[in-house]
């Protein structure tokens, strides 16, 4: 059970925390496969899916994950709601609030958009992905792959490479791998990575044969077409050929190394189409994973809730601050 | 109306007083500053263990009228000044139509007389509509009473024409009050660019945005004449710029806001939008040079940017808040506590960058308690502690990062022009 009422960020979360997710996630593997083994543990609870963002793998995988242990899983179309009609984040999650919603899923291009939700609101918020903040869920996903492959995380060296400074899952996973005692070295063109990362704990280098020497792990990101606006690289033909991860630049890491991303892929672009079908790549995995560690999450937000113990919010005046708000709207 | 005030202590940076004295107003007037005046009054305040000084000049407050009442109005955001124990604002121009012409000049001067208590100069835009095209009617609004030109909000991007701004107002000895960020460098940034936008994983404003417009005016500046004055310094570069033009000569003068030396851009996190502000808050290097800045007097004056919104444009995602907090009614005791209290400013230094500079910086015969002077006068209890609740504020808006945090120093009495304004806590 966490002691949490939301799950905002890997930062916010110790590295128990994180480790008990993880076995939680080991349990709930096996009922994504095994239906008999799926108990109905959240029965009569509401989740709804918040998505500002398009995404498909991640809302799917919400969905599934609530539905696999019996939740209600309601999707708000944002762009049929009245969000359309200029409403604001707030008023909408203290409308679904009204309507006995017990967990909001919210995916926002704004960092710190969950966390607002968070703070006006009485369910449970989970950040499917806020601005170049945070990716919490597939952080965690991403740890239980490589949990579940390499057995510990102690000294396992890590390497992020490309499109570092958009990038939510990256930080999300800079924060928890350092955490649990891995190395994390990022490494992408100077444009696009901030050496202001080392204050998170991670290794930055433009060199990227020297992120992928001898890694145990290595991480592709998505070049982020819609985020490039700026001109922060020349042309695609010059990243692939000097930041692309291919078959030459993978002998650099261990042989053993992992292979992920967190999709989609730009086929030939970050990766080159022969790694990401080839045998250390784990990325389809990584998507079965992601339920598992939704359910996880589900499950163990939704016990704290049952059991109503005292929630802990980091923001101490959350709870004072929903009231207030609550008494002004309805009470006058 | 005669107001005897006794046994305070006298700050007057214009005579250099500090010392225990009686003060007598009369008929709107200082008449006497000695010891033991034994005279007759309507009202007798007994200032023992308190600061008398100038009423408090604030060059830079947002009065949100025309436009944006719902936000702050001449009348509620004179209140708030009242009891912040200011007794002369200035209202910045970004109001909606923008205050470019004398037209809008007068509306201001008439609302203020009608329902401000305390005086209210306004500033007049650099550029028509603030649009950074063409200059605005300085001229014609020099003549129906601005007290400065700003853009402030924006930054006049076209060098050319600020340079000929800044030759122009200088015929009218008005100063030009210089709003410093480069749009370019700013990106869509909202925090301070540093360690803790990195945690946050917001998007930064860097220093350089800021300091590459005060280089910039600084050298437009040099042979046009003007008065020019670096609004809302923020960072340690910025702060090293001014120092610089300063040992060169050049007429340049700064003014650092209370919450940039009151807090770092750690109180960004929790993603509260009352920490958004424009400047942002800035590292705790910065807010050490800041400081620095004001005890060797390379800042000149304490200035508020007092900027009410409505807690809808607050209480929502950051990157969509609105920037700017209300700092009236926190200014003087945040001064206390961050520059008297760890020994940066004298009490007599602080008054001098609240009231004194602020009136040489405008040309106006303020800042004083010299006999003979118009009796604007704030008395401060130094040893108040006490914790800012936003809901007691008289502003309309409530965005204030410091609500719950404990202060020293509370403002007691508010004169005007003789008039009392605000009486042991009590708005008038």
């Amino acid at each position: 059970m966490l002691k949490r009422k939301d799950i905002l960020g890997i930062r916010d979360l110790t590295a128990e925390e994180i480790l008990g997710i993880l076995e939680t996630a080991r349990e709930m593997k096996e009922k994504i496969e095994n239906k008999k083994a799926r108990e109905k543990s959240l029965k009569n609870f509401s989740i709804v899916t918040l998505f500002y963002e398009n995404s498909t793998r991640t809302k799917m995988s919400f969905a599934l994950a609530g539905e696999y242990l019996g939740a209600d899983v309601s999707d708000l179309g944002v762009a049929t709601s009245s969000v359309n009609k200029g409403e604001s984040l707030v008023d909408t999650g203290i409308t679904l609030d009204q309507m006995g919603i017990d967990i909001m899923v919210i995916r926002h291009s704004m960092s710190g958009a969950a966390n607002v939700l968070a703070r006006n609101v009485k369910a449970s918020v989970i950040n499917a992905g806020d601005g170049v903040n945070e990716h919490p869920t597939q952080a965690l996903l991403d740890l239980y792959t490589i949990y579940e492959k390499k057995k510990s995380f102690k000294d396992l060296k890590v390497a992020i490479i490309g499109d570092i400074i958009h990038s939510r899952v990256a930080r999300s996973n800079v924060f928890g791998l350092t955490k649990l005692g891995a190395n994390v070295v990022v490494g992408g063109p100077s444009t696009l990575i901030s050496k202001n990362m080392e204050y998170l704990g991670a290794k930055v280098t433009m060199d990227i044969k020297e992120a992928l020497k001898d890694a145990d792990i290595v991480m592709g990101l998505r070049i982020q077409m819609e985020r490039q606006k700026g001109g922060l690289f020349p042309d695609l033909r010059e990243y692939r050929d000097l930041f692309g991860i291919n078959e030459e630049m993978m002998k650099y890491a261990k042989l053993d190394a992992l292979l992920m991303h967190p999709g989609p892929v730009n086929r030939g672009i970050e990766l080159s189409t022969e790694i990401i079908d080839g045998s250390q790549s784990v990325i389809n995995e990584q998507v079965k994973n992601g339920v598992a560690v939704r359910m996880a999450l589900l499950h163990l937000l939704a016990e704290g809730r049952k059991n109503n113990e005292d929630i802990d919010s980091k923001w101490t005046h959350t709870r004072s601050f929903i009231q207030n708000r609550w008494d002004q709207r309805y009470i006058g | 109306m005669k107001i005897l005030i006794q046994n305070g202590r006298i700050l007057d940076p214009s005579s250099k007083t500090d010392g225990i004295k009686d003060i007598l107003v009369e008929n709107g007037i200082i008449a006497a500053v000695e010891e033991n005046i034994s005279a007759s009054a309507d009202q007798i305040i007994d200032a023992k263990g308190y600061w008398v000084a100038p009423g408090l000049i604030d060059v830079h407050v947002h009065l949100r009228e025309p436009g944006y009442e719902y936000k702050e109005t001449i009348k509620t955001g004179s209140r708030a000044a009242a009891k912040g124990g200011f007794t002369t604002i200035c209202c910045m121009p970004n109001t909606n139509p923008v205050v470019d012409n004398e037209i809008l000049v007068e509306y201001i001067k008439m609302k203020a007389e009608r329902e401000a208590i305390v005086n209210v100069l306004p500033i007049g835009s650099i550029t028509k509509g603030q649009k950074g095209e063409e200059l605005a009617n300085i001229g014609k609004m020099a003549e129906a009473g601005i007290c400065a030109i700003s853009e402030d909000g924006k930054t006049v991007m076209n060098a050319g024409l600020l340079k000929k701004a800044m030759k122009y107002a200088s015929m009218f000895n008005l100063p030009v009050l210089s709003h410093c960020e480069d749009i370019t460098l700013v990106g869509g940034g909202v925090m301070n660019a540093g360690e803790m936008s990195e945690r946050l994983g917001m998007k930064g404003i860097g220093a350089d945005a800021e300091e590459v417009i005060v280089a910039r005016d600084i050298i437009l500046a040099r042979n046009t004449g003007v008065k020019l004055h670096i609004c809302h310094i923020s960072t340690a570069g910025s702060v090293q710029l001014v120092r610089e033009a300063k040992l060169r000569g050049e007429y340049v003068s700064a003014e650092v806001c209370p919450h940039h030396f009151s807090l770092t851009d750690e109180a960004v996190e929790g993603y509260d939008a009352n920490t958004k502000m424009n400047p942002p808050l800035r590292s705790a290097k910065d807010v050490k040079s800041l400081k620095e800045g004001l005890k060797d007097h390379t800042i000149d004056i304490i200035a508020t940017d007092h900027a009410p919104h409505h807690i809808d444009e607050k209480n929502c995602e950051y990157d969509r808040a609105a920037f700017g907090i209300v700092g009236l009614e926190t200014a003087l005791p945040l001064s206390i506590t961050h520059l008297v209290e760890e020994n940066i400013l004298t009490p007599l230094e602080l008054i001098e960058k609240m009231s004194t500079n602020p009136a040489k910086l405008l040309g106006i015969d303020k800042g004083s308690l010299q006999v003979g002077k118009t009796a604007d006068i704030t008395i401060i209890d130094p040893d108040e502690t006490y914790e800012i609740d936003v809901n007691s504020f008289a502003s309309k808006s409530k965005n204030s990062p410091f609500h719950g945090y404990r202060v020293k120093g509370k403002v007691k009495y508010t004169i005007v022009g003789g008039k009392m304004v605000f009486n042991n806590g009590e708005l008038i």
